[in-house]
């Protein structure tokens, strides 16, 4: 058998661009080869503009997209107020770390602008919570390694929102169109200071 | 001990019986060192982050905060270093507290040396420990198994070799200041250059007797990426979308009650939660 990781398939990524971020991912589900739906969307939404997507194990995705709803929700009756992403990003990594030694089979990526500061964020983690601060763009997924090539690529520093929706398709787009486990449909978010666009990308069915 | 969750061991423990391979974490495939002068001592690092062959961060920080004047470099399983140094560091900050003394880097040591003996090398951290306190200066490796080192210069992970190799061919008694803070310098580039599980630039922290601590994140960066002379930017309306929702500020009020504060500024820069 496969790594965990790889049965379902999917794929995520992030970017950070002027004022803006974005998120994206493809929207398959399957068994190895089999594909199961094609509309299995990976972005859940935790703040108004606090994004995480999960990539992984789906019945992982599922579990722990529930298991932060939950700790947000308590965080926001407690707190009267919204996460941040600094801070999901911390309480992803803590509650991750916490599975230590019996983890979830997933990698997460954050994406978000902080209210308070109003400035764009995004981070990456391993499964046991190990976080990525990148200035640049997060991948995760089993087209992962595609998705590091065309971000390298294609990624450039303060693209505008509407730039950044562009380039962000196309080098999701361009790896899952070379990964077998992902594809079929994209959907992606591109994240303002006070205004979220939500875009479904047509994308191949094969 | 916060403690760990073992709910889902024996569901991955039963994949793992019939053949699936365990998660690979970020490792930091690391160099690196430390080094004591007369007057205080400096910590190393590269920062490199890699899964596998894959390089996860190029920038990544592995120089961690214990007390004002203990610092940790880190190498091994990145998580495993990024919370055993955030869970001393806060023993040592209570510590310190109720014996109202400064922390001892010996303390911070054998706390970190019982901490990875009771998890057997299962908590994959590999550390240089190092500051200054009412003793000395002192300056420490800490394996995963919980065995110690003391010595005038050590180094540490997969790029140990190479800057050890620096140490033993350059290294001499009493340096100063600036002599030691070179010698890191040369002992993380000769793992940097030498070491595929290291790379980028180099971090260094001097930790030295009356003076506050300085943490030079990437002192020096020899691998800086050439500006790309052109760019692959799409032109406006490239990508094919079937339908958008836009979610405005407008619509949030629905749901969430947004209110713009007036008046000061800076009163949220001030506070740091969210920093």
């Amino acid at each position: 058998m496969g790594s965990p990781f790889d049965i379902n398939g999917g794929a995520c990524v992030a970017m950070v661009g002027k004022d803006c971020v974005a998120i994206a991912c493809d929207l398959r589900l399957g068994m190895q080869a089999l594909t199961v739906s094609n509309n299995f969307p990976k972005i859940f939404n935790y703040a108004p503009s606090t994004y995480l997507g999960l990539t992984g194990l789906a019945t992982d995705v599922n579990t722990v997209s529930d298991l932060f709803r939950y700790k947000v929700n308590m965080y926001r009756l407690r707190e009267e107020r919204n996460i941040a992403p600094q801070t999901l990003a911390n309480l992803v990594s803590s509650s991750l770390y916490e599975k230590r030694f019996g983890p979830f089979f997933i990698s997460p990526v954050i994406a978000g602008i902080n209210q308070t500061t109003g400035k764009p964020f995004i981070c990456g983690f391993d499964s046991i919570g190990c976080i990525d601060l990148a200035k640049d763009f997060i991948v995760s997924g089993t087209a992962s390694e595609q998705l590091f090539g065309t971000c390298e690529g294609l990624w450039e520093p303060d693209l505008s929102p509407e730039d950044l929706f562009e380039t962000i398709s196309q080098a999701l787009l361009a790896a899952v169109d070379r990964d077998a486990l992902s594809g079929w449909g994209a959907q992606v978010y591109i994240i303002e200071k006070d205004k979220v666009t939500q875009r479904l990308l047509k994308g191949r069915q094969d | 001990m916060p403690g760990f969750d073992f709910s889902n061991f024996n569901r991955n423990s039963a994949l793992h019986a019939r053949g699936v391979p365990l998660p690979k974490a970020t490792s930091t495939g690391t160099t690196i060192v430390g080094c004591v002068y007369d007057n205080g001592v400096v910590i190393a690092a590269d920062t490199r982050a890699t899964s596998g062959p894959i390089v996860a961060d190029k920038n990544c920080e592995k120089l961690h905060y214990i007390a004002p004047k203990i610092w940790c470099a880190g190498a091994g399983t990145a998580a495993d270093t990024e919370f055993t140094t955030a869970l001393i560091s806060s023993n040592v900050e209570l510590h310190s507290l109720s014996t109202g003394r400064d922390p001892r880097v010996i303390t911070c040591m054998t706390m970190l040396k019982q901490h990875l003996f009771r998890y057997q090398g299962h908590i994959g951290a590999y550390l240089v420990v190092a500051g200054v306190d009412p003793t000395g200066v002192g300056l420490y490796t800490v394996h995963a198994h919980g065995s110690t080192d003391k010595l005038p210069y050590v180094t540490m992970g997969s790029g140990s070799l190479a800057a050890m190799s620096v140490f033993e061919s350059t290294w001499q008694p009493d340096l100063d200041k600036q002599g030691a803070i070179t010698l890191c310098a040369e002992a993380i580039k000769a793992g940097i250059f030498n070491d595929l599980g290291s790379g980028s630039n180099v971090d260094i922290c001097v930790i030295e007797n009356d003076k506050p601590t300085q943490l030079m994140r990437n002192y020096e960066k020899p691998n800086e990426r050439g500006t790309k002379e052109r760019n692959y930017r799409f032109p406006r309306g490239t990508t094919a979308w079937l339908n958008q929702k836009i979610i405005s500020k407008e619509d949030m009020k629905k749901y969430v009650t947004i209110e713009t504060l007036s008046g000061d500024d800076n009163l949220a820069e001030k506070m740091e939660v969210d920093s």
